[in-house]
């Protein structure tokens, strides 16, 4: 596979990680280490007055010489709420890239196609890397494409669901048809799943609560890496198509029979 | 006194409160957090010269874990 390049930067990983979840700031971090991961997302919220800023702030976690933060627009119901926390966390951290985000359904957490067409123009225009985390729907990932968001984000399964490439068929749509690179983003649950993203060419892959929720999360990362690593592998490796009939590994010819079956 | 809303909650703070003592009143780090006054971002440099009108909205926000 060719490096994987968005809005001109490469990334040696095809493994994103989402610090959400993680039981410890430290915890999330050896997770990244592990996965060797290059671009995690990161949220923004009110400080709880009663708490006050935290000791133990989650970015000065991260280093950003190895890995590019990301924040999302996570919480946003609409555009203009969402073209808000992009535009304060530009201000806050000086973050020009963003995980565009708009889920005005609590229950499913459902991107909302029109919103987030309509903030990704705005955005483009304010200068930011847009990621626009979409329903797997290839019309939606073309216009945005045109707008000029950097990649496309479709979800494989509901956020945190951890069922897997439910999607299938229309991200399949998607990278075929995509000039930009598409990142499987949303409800992989397990290392295979990440695997078989890959396999059927996403650019890269996502996840947040399978790794920051497993009972060793640390682990849980090197699995992810690990499965990206191996389906990169055999992509580079070329596999083979699929065929509706047997293909024969062995031999068709020499059967002990045949010799008894020989007609004179 | 005036009253302003912080993070959506009520609060009465002296006349001529600037943005960089109100963060010490809940002690909260300045670097840590990003302020958004009457729905414009204020730059750190200005917490300390800027004092909250009555009936300022103020956010003080900060980065947390996300996906």
């Amino acid at each position: 596979m060719n490096k994987l390049v968005i809005a001109g930067r490469e990334f040696n990983s095809r493994l994103f990680i989402g610090t959400g979840k993680f039981g410890a700031n430290s915890v999330m971090r050896q997770a990244a280490e592990a996965a060797h991961c290059e671009l995690v997302t990161v949220a923004l919220r009110r400080v709880d007055l009663r708490r006050g800023a935290p000791e133990d702030p989650l970015i000065s976690h991260l280093d950003p010489e190895k890995v590019l933060i990301v924040p999302n627009t996570s919480g946003a119901r609409n555009a203009e709420e969402a073209i808000r926390i992009a535009r304060i966390a530009r201000a806050g951290g000086g973050f020009d890239w963003v995980k565009l985000e708009v889920t005005p359904d609590h229950n499913h957490l459902l991107p909302d196609p029109i919103e987030t067409l309509k903030a990704a123009e705005t955005l483009v225009k304010d200068g930011f890397n847009v990621l626009p985390y979409i329903n797997a729907d290839p019309v939606l990932a073309r216009r945005l494409e045109e707008v000029g968001t950097v990649a496309v984000m479709p979800l494989g399964a509901p956020i945190g669901t951890n069922r897997g490439l439910r999607m299938r068929d229309m991200i399949e749509i998607i990278i075929e048809q995509a000039r930009v690179p598409v990142v499987v983003d949303a409800g992989l649950g397990m290392p295979s799943h990440a695997a078989e993203a890959i396999e059927m060419g996403a650019d890269a892959v996502l996840v947040n609560t399978a790794i920051a929720t497993a009972a060793d999360p640390v682990r849980m990362a090197s699995a992810f890496a690990l499965a990206v690593q191996a389906a990169e592998l055999a992509c580079d490796a070329g596999a083979r198509e699929e065929s509706r009939t047997a293909q024969a590994s062995s031999p068709l010819t020499g059967f002990l029979w045949e010799e008894g079956e020989a007609e004179g | 006194m005036i009253d302003i809303i912080v993070n959506g909650e009520n609060r009465q703070v002296d006349e001529g409160q600037t943005v960089a003592g109100l963060l010490e009143d809940l002690r909260i780090v300045p670097e840590r957090v990003v302020v958004e006054l009457n729905g414009t971002i204020l730059k750190r440099a200005c917490f300390p010269d800027t004092a909250l009108p009555a009936e300022a909205r103020v956010e003080i926000i900060q980065f947390v874990g996300g996906g």
